[in-house]
């Protein structure tokens, strides 16, 4: 590996793992207070190389290679930022992360609410997650529903090359713990952006209309937004005119976007890998159906991975949602009962 | 073994056949010195008692006397319904108390939910100490400005908290150092190995204190650990391990002294094992009869903490009974005041509920605040 992605000036085109570690580089330029802990983010620069350069170009201490203990690595990030550092933690695979999990829950989500606001914790959390990338046994899970039960947490997740610059550049400069789950599958996906002028920095919290549209909205996140703008381009043949909301913010969830276009559109299907029991399309469907009833012309479809232990490499492309399964839902829309 | 039997029989003719050892392998430390004593450290009763300054006796002895009036006071608060729960540290008064005082104020302290006499010692309003325990919040103080993290009912998990603090506070060049208390039966924890190693690979200026008052609610020791003790762990981690009677109170703090200073020297972290015994049971809402005999009880009172500082003070013509009562005036008045104010309703503000869960609130909770506020004045109105 290479130091080139050291340099300030980004690669053009620059991939999702260019643009997350020239987030990271720039928050500590930016803010000494930052550090960068996991395991393999020193020297190596990450096993996806998103910390690539980090520790050459800020030293150790700045970002640091740790034991290999995730409890551990959480655990003293918390320490850390009790102290005043703004810690960003690498989980190096979701399933990984499961370990921190007792630290994440009953520490990280809850520090400011049990100390009243005395003890804020500003630590990101960064997972990359999701399947399609043919990886083995605990290398593909999707456990974003995990940290969206957990009240104090904030769940965001890029599927973009410019989201994942701007939405890491704030959930860094968050004063409350953000889950940055990263689409591994999008890792190496592009878009050109100028060196001057790095994508913009929002706000964590808000939704966005990838693809506007008439007929139907397609509700959906991180690795299944290729998949729906994919869908919504051959629905186009069918005569379904879909939108596509890119949720970016799990939590917290922008209501206002996704309801806007539901009402516009009267029919939606929420497109996610995770699985359908118990995962985030369940809540979001009774979010809209509490929220848009009487604009609905159809149920709320959920297009999701099955409720089945993440499959071996080989039959993974069974279980993840694809444009055909996603079509197939729109089918399903009532459109013979409805306008 | 012969010192010959590594290498293969040499035939005529043969290459000798040498091994080496493995590439990588060469000699890290030498474990001796990181071993702990084969006894408990005493300073009571032992000729080191001598040199230790009158009044740092006297001044753990007060605070033994006002601690152990606190666990009473509390014991009580829990029969009178003002305490949800109580976990006592009766009987481990001297381990509390030297661990504040073992401190410089700049310190931080990271407490378990046994530890509240630990926070009073250095200072903190008992009150405040046990908000958690009474129910009407969480933290009841400022972690932030007492130096002392929220008490930690999740074991071990605070330890790697107190590392990282500790790790940090070096990164940026101040000679903070943390203290870390947990039990014998929170050594289990996995977050306790974890701890440790970060703290030994981080050369962390934090101080592991245990406490081993020989349960961890009803297991004994035995079923919590084959180790031939639990400062023994230590030398794995690659720090020293000191072994302590926890009831001497100025041994254990002795101890804990050398070893905070050890790491504000920047010499790294140091695990401490206190002997010491749990008198009353785990809380309040515990039987302590279904696993332990009476009489085991009564051979630890003989070495009470406090009986055993009196012995010593007496022998020297320090306790006179002025000092004895001045001591014990300062716990009863330190008692009443907290009986005083326990017995006042808190003050509760359910709206609170949603004031901190983010910096800043979202659309989703405002709407769940605003339906309390709406319950809340529905409630106002009928009555």
């Amino acid at each position: 590996m290479t130091t080139a992605a050291v340099q300030p000036a980004p690669v053009k085109p620059a991939t999702m793992a260019q643009a997350l570690q020239r987030a990271m580089y720039d928050a500590m330029a930016d803010d000494p207070t930052v550090h960068v802990l996991g395991e393999d983010v020193g020297t190596l620069g990450g096993v996806f190389r998103i910390t690539d350069g980090l520790a050459a170009e800020f030293g150790d201490d700045r970002c640091t290679d740790t034991p290999l203990a995730e409890a551990g690595i959480l655990g003293t990030a918390v320490g850390m930022a009790m102290y005043g550092l703004r810690p960003v933690v690498e989980m190096q695979f979701d399933a990984f992360a499961y370990p921190a999990f007792e630290q994440l829950i009953s520490h990280v989500s809850r520090m400011r609410n049990r100390t009243r606001g005395g003890l804020a914790l500003p630590i990101t959390v960064r997972v990359p997650y999701g399947g399609g990338i043919g990886g083995v046994e605990h290398h593909s899970d999707s456990s974003e529903a995990y940290y969206m039960a957990t009240p104090g947490l904030q769940v965001v997740t890029p599927a973009t090359v410019e989201d994942a610059y701007g939405l890491l550049r704030a959930a860094i400069a968050s004063d409350d713990p953000v889950v940055f789950l990263e689409p591994k599958r999008l890792y190496w996906s592009k878009a050109t952006w100028s060196a001057q002028d790095p994508p913009e920095v929002e706000p964590i919290g808000r939704a966005v209309v990838r693809r506007p549209g008439r007929s139907a909205t397609l509700i959906t996140y991180g690795p299944s937004l290729p998949v729906c703008l994919e869908a919504a381009q051959a629905a186009e043949a069918e005569g379904w005119d879909l939108e596509v909301v890119d949720l970016r913010s799990l939590v917290p969830f922008d209501d206002e976007t996704v309801c806007a276009s539901v009402r516009r559109t009267g029919r939606a299907v929420i497109v996610h890998e995770a699985t359908g029991f118990g995962g985030p399309g369940g809540e979001i469907a009774a979010r809209v159906t509490e929220r848009c009833f009487h604009h609905l012309e159809a149920p709320v479809l959920r297009v999701t991975g099955f409720d089945i232990p993440y499959p071996p490499p080989m039959l993974e492309r069974h279980h993840l949602p694809g444009v055909d399964r996603v079509l197939d839902a729109v089918a399903r829309l009532q459109w013979e009962a409805g306008s | 073994m012969r010192k010959s039997s590594m290498t293969v029989q040499e035939l005529p003719g043969a290459v000798a056949y040498r091994p080496t050892p493995p590439p990588a392998w060469k000699p890290r430390i030498d474990p001796t010195p990181l071993l702990p004593d084969p006894e408990p450290y005493r300073v009571l009763g032992t000729d080191a008692a001598a040199s230790v300054a009158p009044e740092l006796l006297l001044k753990l002895y007060a605070q033994l006397v006002r601690g152990r009036r606190y666990n009473t006071q509390a014991t009580a608060l829990t029969k009178q319904g003002r305490l949800a729960v109580y976990p006592s540290s009766t009987g481990q008064e001297a381990c509390e108390v030297a661990a504040a005082l073992a401190l410089e104020e700049r310190d931080w302290l990271f407490p378990s939910y046994r530890d509240t006499l630990a926070a009073v010692a250095r200072g903190l309003d008992p009150v405040a100490a046990l908000t958690l325990l009474r129910g009407d919040w969480h933290t009841g103080y400022d972690p932030r400005e007492h130096r002392i993290a929220p008490l930690c009912t999740p074991l071990a998990t605070q330890l790697p908290h107190a590392v990282g603090l500790a790790h940090a506070a070096r990164l940026k060049g101040d000679d903070v150092v943390a203290l870390a208390m947990v039990g014998d039966g929170g050594t289990s924890e996995g977050d306790f190995h974890e701890a440790l190693n970060f703290a030994a690979v981080w050369r962390a200026p934090v101080v592991f204190l245990v406490q081993n008052n020989g349960f961890a609610i009803s297991v004994p020791l035995a079923k919590q650990t084959a180790a031939p003790s639990l400062a023994h762990k230590a030398v794995g981690y690659g720090m020293p391990g000191r072994l302590v009677d926890g009831n001497d109170a100025p041994a254990v703090h002795q101890v804990l002294t050398e070893a905070v200073s050890r790491a504000r020297r920047g010499e790294g972290p140091t695990l401490i094992e206190a002997i010491t015994y749990r008198i009353d049971a785990h809380t309040n809402a515990d039987d302590a009869t279904r696993y332990r005999v009476a009489s085991e009880i009564e051979a630890w009172r003989e070495h009470d903490p406090i009986r055993l500082l009196e012995q010593e003070l007496t022998g020297r013509g320090l306790l006179d009974d002025d000092t004895k009562q001045a001591a014990t005036d300062a716990a009863e008045a330190m008692a009443a005041d907290l009986r005083q104010r326990m017995n006042a309703d808190p003050v509760l503000d359910p709206m609170d509920l949603f004031a901190h869960v983010y910096a800043e609130r979202s659309s989703q909770l405002q709407e769940q605040a605003d339906q309390l506020r709406a319950e809340l004045d529905a409630e106002g109105e009928e009555r």
